[in-house]
């Protein structure tokens, strides 16, 4: 049987897996993959373009807010201190390396104002180091959610960034009341903390989707994550000046180190940060002769790395999700 | 095990709503014991590339092919088991193929009972949620909010209680209202009217009357034959995951009926 009227599939879009022929009866030599392209029906697990996909995201945005202000709102619901734990949180986390690193092992060599450096630190870190824990879960926490209703999946990881954005602004209330306490004066420059908390929350979407895709297929990254955190956190100039340290001997001949350790992402973000609002921090780096324009770059760089590659890798499986 | 299933026979008078062109659903479970449970067998079976105990893959539908067109009921009838639900999520594209394919008109949408939303949430947030989840924007999710809560029709004070303290009957109950509170293209129904007392069941057989008016094609899981005889004009009959039966509604479930009444 031929079809002289027979169309491709419309939007050029749709069958992108060839399905084996089926049990056809001898009658027609159509094949239900043909005879439902000819009638312009899509695939329905198929993964929609990426054009579609990114309007149908946007057009989720009140979904990605709504959810992002309902999930903190219940999350601290069973514990007596409620909300109050935004604050307390990051505080004791604060105060327990404080109490490690500052008094105790005191690496605070080279830094005028250790209390705003460490806490600064700290904050900007768990921001990052919170939205990769919650991106792995992002998609097996919510199978039901995924298994219930159509939305695009990166609802989800978009979603739990923004619950750990949330938390950041609390931290960031937090840690202007520390760094003034700490006798540092407002400056112009705490206006850059604008772009630089913008770029950070654009690096972690991107990390964050990239987990959110391992994280559905491969289970065991939850039990991986703590470490791998834990490890970038002592690499990420938290405790320590990154520039004390590459001054030391037996640093010395391997000034690639410094340059990796300062490349770091979160190294990055965390240091625009300290030196946006901590005043005294850029007279320490300057005392060690290092700069700190380029790291405007690394940042740009590293935001833009990291969505566009998480968003494309997370987007390509767009269609499993909900398997298991 | 069974003789093969009917060969598809395409009706080219009739425009296509939904063609299920040879499908077969795998999903994985995790969990459910299998091994000793400790590190040294963990660590011998990966040794010998095996894959985990724990993960199960449950070969729910079975090469399974048929064309639903425009207009029609199609009420899918089958034993515990049989791969109902899983066929149902296939089409609405909320489980991936193994093989095959299906092809829809537009997006379906399954109305089931096991839909949970988020339990930690109250019902008022999962009603906006899931509004929003679907496309509605915002100011008709607004528009649809006093509708959905009426339909619902949850005891005093229950809608800002979090999910989890709700009955199965009235978390059911809720799900229904919020997912029905949209036009579809390919409306699934899953075991929707089987929850919920029997004045939820009237008022709701009722909404899915008028859902199937602007749907293009109404599936149907139940095991309420007579409910399924009486809403549509079409049957499917699924043995473990294979189409055993398709077609008139009366001697499917005849033939169904002999087969499990003996």
């Amino acid at each position: 049987m031929s079809h002289p009227d027979r169309v491709g599939p419309p939007g050029g879009e749709s069958v992108d897996t060839i399905a084996e022929p089926p049990a056809l009866a001898g009658k027609s030599a159509e094949s239900l993959a043909e005879f439902a392209a000819r009638h312009g029906l899509t695939q329905s697990a198929a993964r929609p373009p990426l054009r579609t996909y990114v309007r149908e995201l946007w057009q989720r945005r009140t979904f990605i807010w709504t959810f992002a202000s309902a999930k903190s709102m219940s999350m601290y619901t069973s514990s007596r201190l409620g909300q109050v734990w935004q604050v307390l949180t990051p505080l004791l986390n604060a105060a327990v390396y404080y109490l490690v690193f500052g008094l105790l092992l005191g690496v605070n060599k080279g830094v005028t104002n250790y209390t705003a450096f460490l806490i600064t630190g700290v904050f900007v870190f768990t921001f990052t180091q919170r939205s990769l824990t919650a991106g792995a879960r992002s998609i097996g926490n919510n199978l039901s959610l995924i298994r219930a209703l159509h939305f695009p999946r990166a609802s989800l990881p978009f979603a739990h960034v923004l619950v750990e954005l949330q938390q950041l602004l609390i931290s960031m209330a937090v840690l202007a009341v520390i760094v003034l306490a700490t006798g540092e004066p407002i400056t112009w420059r705490w206006l850059l903390l604008v772009p630089a908390l913008a770029l950070q929350l654009i690096f972690n979407m991107g990390i964050s989707l990239a987990i959110a895709r391992v994280g559905a297929f491969v289970r065991d990254i939850q039990q991986l994550l703590p470490f791998i955190t834990r490890a970038w956190l002592y690499f990420s100039g938290i405790f320590f000046m990154t520039a004390s340290l590459a001054e030391r001997d037996t640093l010395r001949d391997y000034p690639w180190v410094g340059d990796l350790l300062q490349a770091n992402p979160a190294s990055v973000y965390i240091e625009l940060v300290r030196i946006a609002l901590i005043d005294s921090y850029r007279g320490d780096l300057a005392a060690y002769g290092w700069g700190y324009a380029h790291l405007w770059w690394y940042a740009l760089a590293w935001a833009l790395v990291a969505f566009i590659g998480g968003f494309w890798y997370f987007y390509r499986a767009e269609a499993r999700y909900g398997r298991g | 095990m069974t003789e093969s299933p009917p060969p598809v026979v395409i009706d080219y008078t009739r425009e296509p709503i939904v063609v299920v062109d040879n499908l077969h659903v795998i999903y994985r479970v995790y969990g459910g014991g299998g091994g000793k449970g400790t590190a040294a067998t963990a660590l011998m079976r990966i040794l010998r590339r095996q894959n985990r105990p724990q993960m199960k893959e449950v070969h729910a539908v079975r090469g399974v092919s048929f064309v639903a067109y425009r207009g029609d009921a199609i009420g899918v009838i089958g034993t515990n088991g049989s791969g109902k639900s899983t066929l149902l999520k296939a089409i609405a594209g909320l489980l991936p193929p193994a093989r095959g394919a299906v092809y829809t008109q537009g997006r379906p949408s399954l109305l089931g009972v096991n839909a949970a939303l988020m339990r930690d949430l109250s019902g008022e947030r999962n009603i906006i949620l899931g509004c929003l989840a679907m496309g509605l924007s915002p100011e008709e999710t607004r528009a649809k909010y006093d509708e959905i809560v009426k339909f619902a029709d949850l005891k005093p004070g229950f809608i800002h209680y979090p999910m989890s303290a709700y009955s199965s009957g009235m978390g059911a109950r809720l799900r229904f209202a919020i997912a029905a509170a949209r036009t579809h293209d390919v409306l699934l129904i899953d075991e929707a009217l089987a929850t919920g007392d029997a004045k939820f069941r009237k008022r709701s057989k009722a909404k899915i009357n008028e859902l199937r008016r602007d749907a293009g094609a109404v599936f149907l899981v139940a095991h309420n034959l007579d409910q399924v005889e009486e809403t549509c004009n079409r049957v499917i009959w699924l043995d473990e995951g294979k189409i055993r039966m398709d077609g008139d509604p009366k001697e499917v479930i005849a033939a169904y009926n002999e087969a499990i009444g003996k």
